[in-house]
């Protein structure tokens, strides 16, 4: 009995999402008694492997094979499989990023098995431990348990746990290679390079306030009164991603997993209902003002503020008492 | 270019959602809509039939009211539909779902599957990439992106944080495609008097059986997240709520 966490690398690099991972799965092992192990996977993993060994764990494996950079779901699959079911782990947990979410579905399915994904914590209910998720874009919250034989696979959110509170090791634990076979044939997709798609104008993670708009905005005309509010304040407009999939506003200015992650003094949310994705790009702002006319928008869960109602009939008179006040 | 697009009816983006008596499910007296991404992995079959020539087949599962969905992607230019009809297919998890899926096409030969990157309501991001694996096919997950080659096609993954890739892949393929990938057409008159006429196969429970296990995880319970946040609520009329919120902004979050 064991848990694991697969660590996240990409090009060389530990996904900082990771400690969030591990932060988890210490206190998973702290209440449960079982063994923390972790593993990274890639060619030429050492160096981070090492570095994950300095963190409170009692073993670090690093999966090894050079068909295993770049990344593809094939391989990760292949050689994960091979590699729990040897070790026949009690639990593997993995940070819920875009890496991940493409691979593990796969991993599970292969070993008969299933992933619980996208948790945001546990709960151990006597001997049973249960994960929660957001379900209904956030409105709802669900305890989810696993009625199959371990090992159970869980991924969690960005963000669920504080991974500046990963507890480092009395000593560093031991890094032991695990070199993994990948058969010709099995790789069937060609990754090319990665690449950003044009040079991001707007970096809105340095900026001090945000007004930020959703679906609630209704038309592209309408764009321009958040705009009036931004300047009013000194900051930036900002979008949901429905709103930059309309091409309401340039990709550029999308915040959320998929755009940028800011955590302004003032973020303000109009017409906006909070979405995980997008809440996952804005929930370390120090202030949130939410206005929206849908009561139980799961934007009001997170903010500070809540004005419940039409931000047409609001924002008007809220730009003048702004303007006023900076006078 | 023989495409299959699975689509999931889900409660509208505002609806209000209750429990129901079991505690682990909502109350279904709600108003549905398709699952957003969805729409978007249609609209992209329908592209690339009208580049390429071919078939755009839609697959849902769900009880009676799933067939709206169904019905509306006919009436967009799917040429026919599979609807597995059943109230108990809401409750299977992912691996589940995607085995129904799998069975109900195994006499099919597609080129490509698609499915919406994840559902508005569990929201697992799970049932194409188990598809996918299911059928033994390659996948690729968000993809923003799709060009067919000689060898198969070129899709475009989005990435986090602003970045993408491209991918090269053979076929036959399993896509999971990202909201915003294309614009979304309307149905036309035409196209929603040409949907009656379009034949839509159902498959029951019953026909799938065999195929469906037991759920390998369980919704213990739902209920409505607990507020870690103490939130103000400022009400009052619109001039009076923007007064208010301005002195709390200067005077209370020091901001102004």
């Amino acid at each position: 009995m064991s848990i694991l966490v697969v660590v996240e690398q990409r090009e060389g690099k530990l996904n900082r999402v990771s400690m969030e991972t591990l932060t988890a799965a210490q206190a998973l092992a702290a209440e449960t008694g079982w063994p923390l192990e972790a593993a990274v996977v890639g060619s030429n993993v050492a160096a981070i492997a090492s570095e994950v060994g300095g963190k409170k764990l009692a073993k670090v494996y690093a999966i090894e094979n050079a068909k295993l950079e770049p990344y593809t779901p094939d391989a990760f699959a292949h050689a994960l499989k091979q590699f729990v079911t040897t070790k026949n782990p009690k639990l593997v947990l993995m940070p819920h990023t875009y890496q991940v979410r493409d691979f593990i579905p796969k991993l599970a399915t292969a070993m008969g098995r299933t992933a619980i994904s996208d948790c945001i914590g546990y709960k151990k209910e006597g001997e049973k431990l249960v994960f929660t998720r957001q379900m209904f874009q956030g409105k709802l919250a669900a305890d989810v348990s696993f009625t199959s034989e371990a090992p159970w696979f869980v991924t969690f959110q960005n963000g669920a746990f504080r991974g500046d509170k990963v507890e480092a090791g009395a000593s560093a634990a031991p890094v032991e290679t695990v070199n993994v076979d990948i058969p010709d044939g099995v790789i069937r997709n060609k990754p090319q390079e990665i690449f950003k798609e044009a040079k991001q104008a707007v970096d809105l993670t340095q900026a001090d306030i945000i007004v930020s708009v959703g679906r609630g905005i209704k038309e592209q005309k309408n764009i321009e009164l958040a705009q009036q509010l931004a300047e009013a304040l000194g900051g930036e407009l900002a979008a949901s991603r429905p709103i930059c999939d309309n091409g309401w506003l340039p990709m550029d200015r999308q915040i959320g997993s998929s755009g940028q992650t800011v955590a302004p003094k003032l973020y303000l949310a109009l017409g906006i209902s909070g979405a995980i994705q997008h809440i996952v790009g804005m929930k370390g702002a120090r202030t949130i003002v939410a206005i929206n006319k849908d009561s139980e928008a799961p934007i009001f869960e997170i903010a500070d503020y809540a004005v419940v109602g039409n931000l047409f009939d609001i924002v008007p008179p809220l730009i003048e008492e702004v303007k006023k006040s900076k006078t | 270019m023989k495409i299959l697009v699975c689509m999931k009816q889900v409660p509208q983006k505002d609806a209000p959602l209750k429990l129901n008596e079991t505690g682990a499910w909502i109350r279904e007296d709600v108003s549905y809509e398709v699952n957003e991404p969805d729409a978007y992995a249609l609209e992209e079959a329908l592209r690339q039939k009208e580049k390429h020539s071919g078939e755009v087949v839609v697959i849902t599962s769900g009880p009676a009211r799933a067939s709206q969905v169904l019905r509306e992607a006919l009436a967009k230019g799917a040429d026919r539909a599979i609807h597995l009809e059943d109230a108990a297919f809401v409750g299977l998890d992912a691996l589940n779902t995607a085995k129904a899926f799998a069975a109900a096409i195994k006499d099919e030969k597609f080129d490509m599957i698609f499915t919406g990157l994840q559902s508005d309501d569990y929201g697992y991001a799970q049932t194409g990439v188990i598809l996918a694996e299911l059928l033994s096919w390659p996948h690729a997950t968000i993809i923003m992106q799709i060009e067919k080659n000689d060898a198969g096609i070129r899709v475009k993954r989005e990435l986090e944080a602003g970045y993408f890739q491209f991918v090269d892949m053979p076929l036959p393929a399993v896509l999971t495609i990202q909201s915003g990938i294309n614009k979304l057409r309307y149905a036309t008159l035409i196209g929603i008097k040409q949907a009656k006429n379009k034949p839509m196969r159902k498959v029951t429970l019953a026909d799938l059986q065999s195929a469906i296990g037991t759920n390998l995880q369980k919704i213990e319970r739902l209920y409505v997240p607990q507020k870690t946040k103490n939130t103000e609520v400022i009400e009052g009329p619109p001039a009076e709520v923007a007064k208010k919120l301005v002195e709390k902004l200067r005077n209370e979050a020091r901001i102004l």
